[in-house]
């Protein structure tokens, strides 16, 4: 499953990240690393992007970017 | 910079740790504190003394790592490896301890001299976070002071440690697996390049990480860098194939899995908050329904205060700066009869044109502290959050719109701030595009210009028009980033939307207050100088060539007869005596008069005024009688001649001036235009007037009054009226295509300066682009409103209803247009 299916309110585990370069990079820098656990937390008003927490961060991400990222319940 | 008596410390830190504060802190300064994560981009420094030892501390961007991705990053680093500062004060954020430890573990391991700086403590305190400052340093072998730079508390520890100096020992990270890989990179760098001037376990990581940087220095070497580059490659795949995992992956996350383990050796929660406060405000602040209206809100507020309390505000300065206008006024030679000495006229220009800027000043002090209020509170990212989506379909960003809110979506901003503003967009691409589209937005210069026409031509439907003109500027800015991306800016560089939403912050009054005024001040100087170098060409421009021999002596003749007119008038009135044998003694009079009128102005109490007439009384009793005649009756008459003389004599200065204007250089070139600007309705006045207004848009309403003179039994009367009767040919279709005309008039001198140096590389270009597209833009709009207006004889409302439509529907069209090489960003780089 991929962080972008995930809906409000809900957790999931990082399974790994299926990005290269700089989009790799943020994700990394802001602790999407495998077994680290993520919160949706809220959609934009327009749907897109979508606030999630990771760690005691609260970082935004297009769906686009999300989708690079697998998760596991 | 190796003098014993200066030391070099940098100041490094993730985005949102305090550190800007930290820099203020210890340097007493004044300095950027943005809650935005990299605002920074600059390096700045600061210079403290201690002892006798000068100590220049450098404030690093904000950085999440090391690596070289970003902008921010390769300065970072850069300055780290090239300037060998002598400290790194590494910032972190206590209560967010294990994010941090991720950049300070990576300083480290490229041996830099750290010192920590566990910052905002009193924050992980309320989270119930405690980190143990003795075990951390231990663990880490480096020097570890706490602080809460945002209450000043650690400044004396923070200065005091400064002078001592770290271990500058590779701190090695057991990368478990990858060890073998790294260990044969390193050697056969060793090996290779015996002139490698950085650590080689570090460089043989950073290889392995495929960091752009390391891989230029690795070309340097020459044949012996390619051997190293191809055992790279090897072993890259190598390391791939066996863990299904690139090696970057591997490192980061061992990084990660490193600065876990030290976090939790040395940090204590010992409470377990469900919901941080901010989470709560985000919860009604980002609500589905709410959010829009909270944003409307804040829009509301920021143009209510900055532009329209702060334009009440000039109502209370204005006459600070007119009362210096006057007084420089009257430092200068006097005026001719109808014409003025060079000198004056050219100082006066300037002067005009300064203060036309000045005037803005409270305008800008509260527009700039909305800002860094809105920087420091949080509410940025916020804003970039809602309205990401309807923006990124046109090419812009999220955070393009605090850009466009500043330039003036609605009616009523400046482009200058909003170009300014456009720094903390992390897209390239959306960047340079925002900066591109602010200039169209209606900044406060374009409304003198619509309220003219508005009111002369759109007089039943002056509501309808300022609502087309004030939605229709940024509908077409949006077609326009569109199109600028789908094309000139395809190939810029586009960056992952992975953006932080900090915690809500409290603006300090210091913060909001010394960024207010270095902006404030930063405009003021960049702009004002300028601005008087682009009066000077303007006057040039509009002054030169001058009238010939022969018009000039037209001009006399009609000075003699207005004089003569006048002394017969007084012949034989006994007050008139003194002007009846002295030629001199009008030119006299006139002088005592513009004088005493722009005195006369400047008087506030009722002493200051006696002690103003005294003076003129005393200065020259025959002039002073004539001036305030009292119940004289004989003076009296002659005050009649006198005022008629003083008002023919405007009508001929004023006629002077609209001939000089219509000869100059930039006159000829409105002439000149005339044919093509036909097309769009324009006459060589209109041209002349557009024209003036590329130095500041406050012109072409100042040049019209100057080209639209009252005509006989018209004096005093607005320009509303001496439009609408002069210029007969002129009609609201004229009107509508002028608007939009001006709606996407080029940026002002001030704004291109500001886009030159915010394009960054190739700003001389980007500046001309944003010259020139939005006149070509305007004129093609212009003249198709006023070409097919003509030709189906709409009025000038219809003409706008079908226009609006037509944008509206290109609108549409342009938002689905996908560009053509976007690629998913994930595999794609």
């Amino acid at each position: 499953m991929r962080l972008n299916e995930l809906s409000p309110g809900t957790k999931a585990f990082v399974k790994k990240v299926h990005a290269r370069g700089m989009i790799s990079q943020r994700l990394r820098d802001f602790g999407f690393f495998p077994g680290v656990e993520v919160e949706v937390l809220r959609c934009s008003p327009l749907k897109d992007p979508v606030e999630f927490l990771v760690e005691s961060n609260f970082i935004s991400i297009r769906h686009e970017e999300a989708h690079c990222v697998e998760v596991t319940e | 910079m190796g003098n014993s008596a200066e030391l070099v410390v940098a100041l490094a830190g993730q985005p949102n740790c305090g550190k800007s504060t930290v820099f203020n802190m210890i340097t007493g300064g004044r300095q950027h504190v943005a809650n935005y994560p990299g605002v920074t981009v600059d390096i700045k420094e600061g210079v403290l003394s201690s002892e006798g030892t000068r100590i220049r501390v450098a404030d690093l961007p904000g950085t999440y790592g090391l690596s070289s991705f970003s902008n921010e990053e390769r300065v970072a680093r850069d300055f780290i490896l090239h300037q060998k500062p002598h400290l790194v004060v590494n910032v972190v954020d206590t209560s967010n301890i294990k994010r941090h430890l991720y950049l300070t573990l990576q300083l480290l391991e490229m041996g830099a001299p750290v010192m920590l700086n566990l910052n905002m403590t009193d924050v992980a305190d309320a989270r119930g976070v405690q980190v143990d400052p003795k075990v951390l340093g231990e663990r880490l072998g480096i020097p570890v002071v706490t602080s809460i730079a945002s209450q000043g508390k650690g400044k004396r520890e923070l200065r005091q440690a400064l002078k001592a100096s770290s271990p500058s020992k590779p701190l090695v990270i057991p990368y478990g697996d990858l060890e073998p890989f790294i260990a044969r990179l390193k050697e056969k760098l060793a090996q290779a390049c015996p002139e490698w001037r950085f650590p080689l376990r570090w460089s043989a990581i950073k290889l392995l990480e495929q960091d752009e940087s390391m891989l230029q220095e690795l070309s340097l070497c020459g044949k012996e860098g390619e051997e190293v580059g191809e055992l790279l490659l090897s072993l890259k795949k190598e390391f791939t194939e066996q863990h299904d995992e690139a090696p970057e992956e591997h490192i980061a996350f061992s990084r990660h899995l490193a600065a876990k383990e030290l976090a939790q050796g040395c940090v204590i929660t010992t409470k377990k908050t469900a919901k941080t406060l901010t989470d709560r405000i985000d919860s009604l602040v980002l609500n589905k329904a709410l959010s829009l209206f909270w944003l409307a809100g804040v829009i509301y507020l920021l143009y209510e205060l900055a532009i329209v309390k702060g334009y009440e505000l000039t109502a209370y300065t204005w006459p600070y700066l007119a009362a210096f206008r006057s007084w420089v006024a009257s430092l200068l030679p006097p005026a001719f009869f109808y014409s003025e000495p060079l000198f004056r006229a050219l100082t006066l220009s300037v002067v005009d044109a300064v203060l036309s800027v000045l005037n803005y000043v409270p305008i800008f002090l509260i527009l700039f502290a909305c800002i860094a209020i809105l920087e420091d509170s949080g509410y940025m990212p916020r804003m970039a959050f809602i309205l990401d989506r309807l923006f990124r379909r046109f090419g812009l960003h999220g955070q393009s719109t605090l850009p466009l809110i500043l330039g003036g979506v609605f009616v009523g901003g400046c482009a200058v701030p909003g170009v300014m503003a456009t720094r903390v967009i992390s897209d390239e691409q959306a960047r340079l595009a925002t900066i591109l589209v602010v200039p169209l937005m209606n900044c406060m210069a374009k409304i003198p210009l619509y309220t003219l026409l508005v009111n002369v031509y759109f007089t039943d439907h002056k509501g309808l028009a300022m609502f087309f003109i004030s939605t229709i500027t940024i509908i077409v800015a949006l077609m326009v980033a569109k199109i600028l991306t789908l094309t000139v800016l395809r190939s810029k560089e586009r960056s992952p939307f992975v953006m932080e939403m900090p915690p809500y912050h409290l603006p300090t009054l210091f913060g909001v207050g010394s960024r207010t005024v270095e902006r404030t001040w930063l405009f003021v100087k960049k702009v004002g100088t300028i601005i008087m170098l682009v009066a000077i060409v303007i006057y040039g421009l509009t002054t030169f060539p001058g009238l010939s021999e022969n018009e000039r002596q037209g001009f006399e003749s009609r000075e003699q007869a207005l004089k003569n007119s006048f002394l017969q008038e007084i012949e034989e009135n006994p007050a008139g005596k003194p002007f009846m044998n002295d030629s001199s003694a009008i030119d006299a009079l006139l002088t005592y008069w513009d004088s005493y009128q722009n005195g006369i102005k400047q008087v506030r109490s009722k002493e200051a005024k006696k002690a103003f007439l005294e003076e003129y009384r005393r200065k020259n009793p025959d002039f002073f009688a004539v001036v305030l005649p009292g119940r004289n009756t004989d003076a009296k008459a002659v005050q009649k001649a006198f005022k008629v003389l003083v008002s023919e004599r405007g009508s001929l200065q004023r006629s002077y001036k609209e001939e000089v204007i219509s000869s100059s250089l930039l006159g000829r070139l409105g002439i000149l235009l005339e044919p093509v600007t036909r097309w769009a309705g324009f006459d060589w006045k209109v041209n002349v007037s557009l024209l003036s207004a590329l130095a500041a848009k406050e012109n072409t309403v100042a040049t019209l009054g100057a080209l639209y003179q009252p005509e006989e039994g018209q004096e005093g009367a607005a320009l509303e009226e001496r439009m609408s009767s002069q210029a007969k040919g002129f009609t609201q279709l004229h009107a509508l295509a002028l608007m939009i005309f001006m709606a996407l008039y080029p940026p002002c001198i001030a704004t291109l300066i500001m886009v030159r140096l915010e394009a960054g590389k190739n700003g001389t270009r980007w500046m001309l682009l944003s010259l020139i597209f939005p006149i070509c833009l305007g004129f093609l709009f212009a003249s198709g409103i006023f070409t097919l207006g003509s030709l189906f004889s709409l009025t000038g409302l219809q003409a706008m209803g079908i226009f609006y439509i037509l944008a509206l529907l290109g609108a549409l069209i342009f938002s689905r247009i996908e560009p053509r090489d976007d690629t998913p960003l994930a595999e794609g780089r």
